[in-house]
């Protein structure tokens, strides 16, 4: 097989002309069932509720500047914290990286679409209208007269707090059916990427040569069945004790608070490992492309993938310590929790074993990996710490926590998809995003979250604890909650710099070509943007980096397999 | 760089190395499906056992509660009708398969008519409702959920019914009426479990 002769031999396909064109742009993005354009649409959707989870943000950050502050009242304070976690996590989180996800992985196996385009577009607006239920509490049901509005029972929403006589009016149900509606969503969609990369991969892309991000995504897939499921579950409880008047979390009755714990919890931890999994797998595909080397250890990394899916089932009850859990129970999590850190520490080596020794090459997508390397080892440190129950009883419910969690969720995760923006910008647009803004976006950013989280742990220690709307002076927490809020302004203007960058380089950026990075999978060997149909002749792959094999025939990947 | 190629196209080179085949993606769809669900089914079991011998006040389960040997042994059968169904379709023998198919329908719809027997005698007669005490609580809501899905199963059994009268199945279909079939029997392997927890143990 000769290079030459396969560069030359284009996509000659004639693009046919879509028929309903004439009817506009509208209706060819609400209609659609292309993969590509559902994907972008989950990820549009996912950054408008960013930017309003982080604007949440920043009003909190004002409300806590000084001691006693005014700012917002304490029930607009416990509005925003619900809203902005409950946003972050099913209306920022799990759509754009399912959104990432239908984009990426039917390109990167090969195949023209998803299992099933249509469950796909379905899924799609089931979500979309959920995130659009959740911020109409605002106006909808008694929201306007005040004696509703938004809900704001937490993210974790505790019985009995969300029962009928503590939460009246219509907000908690806002939430529960909010969430019920994005969790059928959830399903739909990894029921979809799930079939798709067993169903779907082209000829001779077997598991064992399927690239890490389609493995990674099979894993967190996997996971949403069993971790969304059980929130599903507690949500028509909680929805049947609120209209029909049973008692699953009614302490009055005999019901127990505890359960309702058990079952978020059941559901909160995995989901942490379903949004940071995605993080790895865009890891996965960047380090070793700026490192110019092929990633190392690739079935050590398949296996604590999935080490790290089955453990992350048997640690929730490490958020319950404070619970009073007895020494059985305690020990279990205990162990279980610091168990998950020896697959998670196994990434972390290969990962710096494959920029070992490669000629590593810092453009924005590597930098933003680098940032996320060093971040979420402290975070995992810090989880180390919390694994520990007797530490965990003297810094639960702190800004403590608050702080690890966001170490993981902004300082791993947020950087990842970062990086993923910056690497598959060029393919999606054909256009290469500004470095020089790319840049400026990572220094603001960095310096914004290290501003932001790393102060964030110290007034944790000094014992403020989390939730509260304000707090006397004179307890040694003043000088550090102004470092936290001008670390926020840092990460919001940062963030306004990856906007502007994004916005321009639509119109300016300089042209990108099918491989601007002279990467090694599948979706680096069609047109940048693809066209629907992704490639005009289904690709035939004899090794882990088909496009190198393209590149380089006098040394095949495949001999070495 | 490569950035003179415009497209990359693959696989005109070499041939595959051996035949290329992978699983029906009906059924790893249905195998996703039947995941999730068990995921809630198993919550509600877990709150179900939780709470056997909580209530506040009876109705208790071993004073009401009698067990459904009759509509059990229709739902467990109409999983062997559906099996010689899709049997049926594979040998291209349509019409035994719409006489199988009408079977599992007709026992679906038994199973049913049991349980809302039940459901009428428990609430008119016996006074248990959903609010009652945390018994009716789990009650109502695990065989609630188990009979959803029963209703679900048969809407779609009875469409592939109405189908299979007017001659529209055909042995192409037999796959797809295999992955509807999975889903039957998923829905009999949940009731031997939530038979076991609400009449045997929790009675």
């Amino acid at each position: 097989m000769s290079t030459t002769q396969a560069v030359k031999g284009l996509d000659e396909t004639p693009v046919a002309q879509r028929s309903h064109r004439s009817t506009g742009f509208l209706r060819e993005w609400l209609t659609t069932a292309d993969h590509k354009k559902i994907g972008l649409m989950y990820i549009t959707y996912a950054l408008v509720f960013l930017v309003i989870a982080g604007f949440e943000a920043i009003l909190m950050r004002i409300q806590l500047w000084v001691p006693n502050n005014h700012f917002v009242s304490p029930q607009v304070f416990n509005r925003l914290f619900t809203m902005h976690g409950t946003t972050m996590v099913f209306f920022v989180g799990m759509p754009i990286l399912f959104g990432w996800g239908n984009y990426l992985v039917p390109l990167m196996i090969g195949a023209r679409d998803m299992a099933f385009p249509r469950l796909n577009a379905f899924s799609f607006w089931i979500s979309a209208f959920a995130g659009v239920l959740l911020y109409f509490s605002y106006i909808g049901g008694s929201g306007l007269y005040a004696a509703g509005s938004a809900p704001d029972v937490g993210w974790f929403a505790y019985a009995p707090l969300t029962a009928r006589v503590f939460s009246p009016g219509h907000s908690t149900d806002y939430w529960t059916l909010a969430l019920l509606l994005s969790g059928v969503g959830s399903i739909g969609t990894a029921l979809n990427i799930v079939t798709t990369i067993l169903c779907m991969r082209c000829p001779g892309m077997k598991l064992s040569r399927m690239p890490l991000l389609a493995w990674l995504y099979l894993v967190m897939n996997g996971l949403v069945f069993v971790t969304v499921s059980p929130l599903t579950a507690a949500q028509i409880m909680l929805t049947l004790d609120r209209y029909l008047g049973s008692h699953f979390f009614d302490t009055q009755a005999g019901g127990s608070a505890v359960l309702w714990m058990h079952f978020f919890w059941i559901f909160g931890h995995p989901e942490v490992y379903v949004l940071v999994l995605p993080a790895f797998a865009f890891v996965n595909e960047i380090v070793p492309v700026f490192s110019r080397k092929a990633i190392f250890g690739y079935p050590a990394m398949v296996a604590a993938s999935v080490g790290i899916g089955f453990i992350s089932l048997s640690v929730w009850a490490h958020h319950m310590f404070t619970v009073g859990l007895g020494p059985a129970g305690n020990t279990f999590f205990v162990f279980a929790t610091m168990v998950i850190s020896v697959p998670t520490g196994i990434k972390i080596f290969n990962w710096l074993a494959t920029i070992w020794g490669g000629r590593v090459i810092f453009a924005t997508p590597m930098i933003f990996c680098v940032g996320f390397l060093f971040q979420f080892l402290v975070a995992g440190l810090t989880g180390i710490m919390l694994a520990a129950a007797p530490f965990d009883w003297q810094l639960g419910n702190s800004y403590f926590v608050v702080a690890h969690f966001h170490y993981v969720l902004v300082g791993a995760i947020l950087f990842a998809l970062f990086a993923a923006f910056y690497y598959w910008y060029p393919k999606i647009t054909g256009r290469m995003m500004s470095e020089t803004l790319g840049k400026w976006h990572f220094i603001l950013f960095l310096v914004g979250f290290h501003l932001t989280f790393d102060f964030m742990h110290i007034p944790g220690l000094l014992g403020m604890p989390r939730r509260i709307y304000t707090y006397e002076a004179g307890r040694g927490w003043e000088g550090w909650n102004i470092i936290v809020g001008i670390g926020a302004f840092f990460q919001a203007a940062g963030t306004l710099v990856f906007v502007y960058n994004m916005l321009r380089s639509y119109k300016t950026g300089k042209a990108a070509g099918p491989d601007p990075w002279d990467a090694w999978t599948l979706e680096w060997s069609t047109t940048s943007p693809p066209p629907e149909y992704n490639f005009a002749v289904t690709p035939t792959v004899h090794s882990r980096r088909p496009l190198w094999d393209l590149k380089h025939p006098e040394d095949l990947d495949s001999d070495y397999e | 760089m490569m950035s003179d190629a415009t497209s990359i196209p693959m696989g005109n080179a070499a041939a595959p190395e051996a035949p290329w085949t992978q699983p029906y993606r009906g059924t790893v769809g249905m195998a996703c499906l039947i995941l999730a669900e068990s995921a809630i089914f198993i919550i509600f079991i877990v709150a179900y056992i939780f709470y056997i011998g909580k209530s506040l006040n009876g109705p208790t389960p071993a004073q009401v509660l009698e067990t459904p040997y009759f509509g059990t042994v229709c739902l467990l059968s109409s999983s062997i009708t559906v099996h010689f169904a899709v049997a049926a379709l594979r040998r291209a023998r349509t019409s035994s398969c719409t006489m199988w198919l009408a079977g599992t329908v007709l026992l679906g719809a038994i199973f049913l008519g049991t349980t809302a027997q039940e459901w009428y005698r428990l609430i008119v007669k016996e006074g248990l409702t959903i609010q009652t005490n945390l018994f009716g609580t789990t009650y109502y809501s695990l065989v609630g959920l188990h009979a959803s899905h029963v209703i679900v199963g048969l809407i779609m059994l009875s469409l592939t019914l109405a189908f299979s009268i007017f001659g529209r199945v055909n042995e192409h279909h037999a796959e797809k009426l295999e992955v509807l079939s999975l889903y039957w029997h998923f829905v009999d392997a949940v009731w031997v479990v939530v038979f076991t927890v609400v009449y045997v143990v929790g009675k």
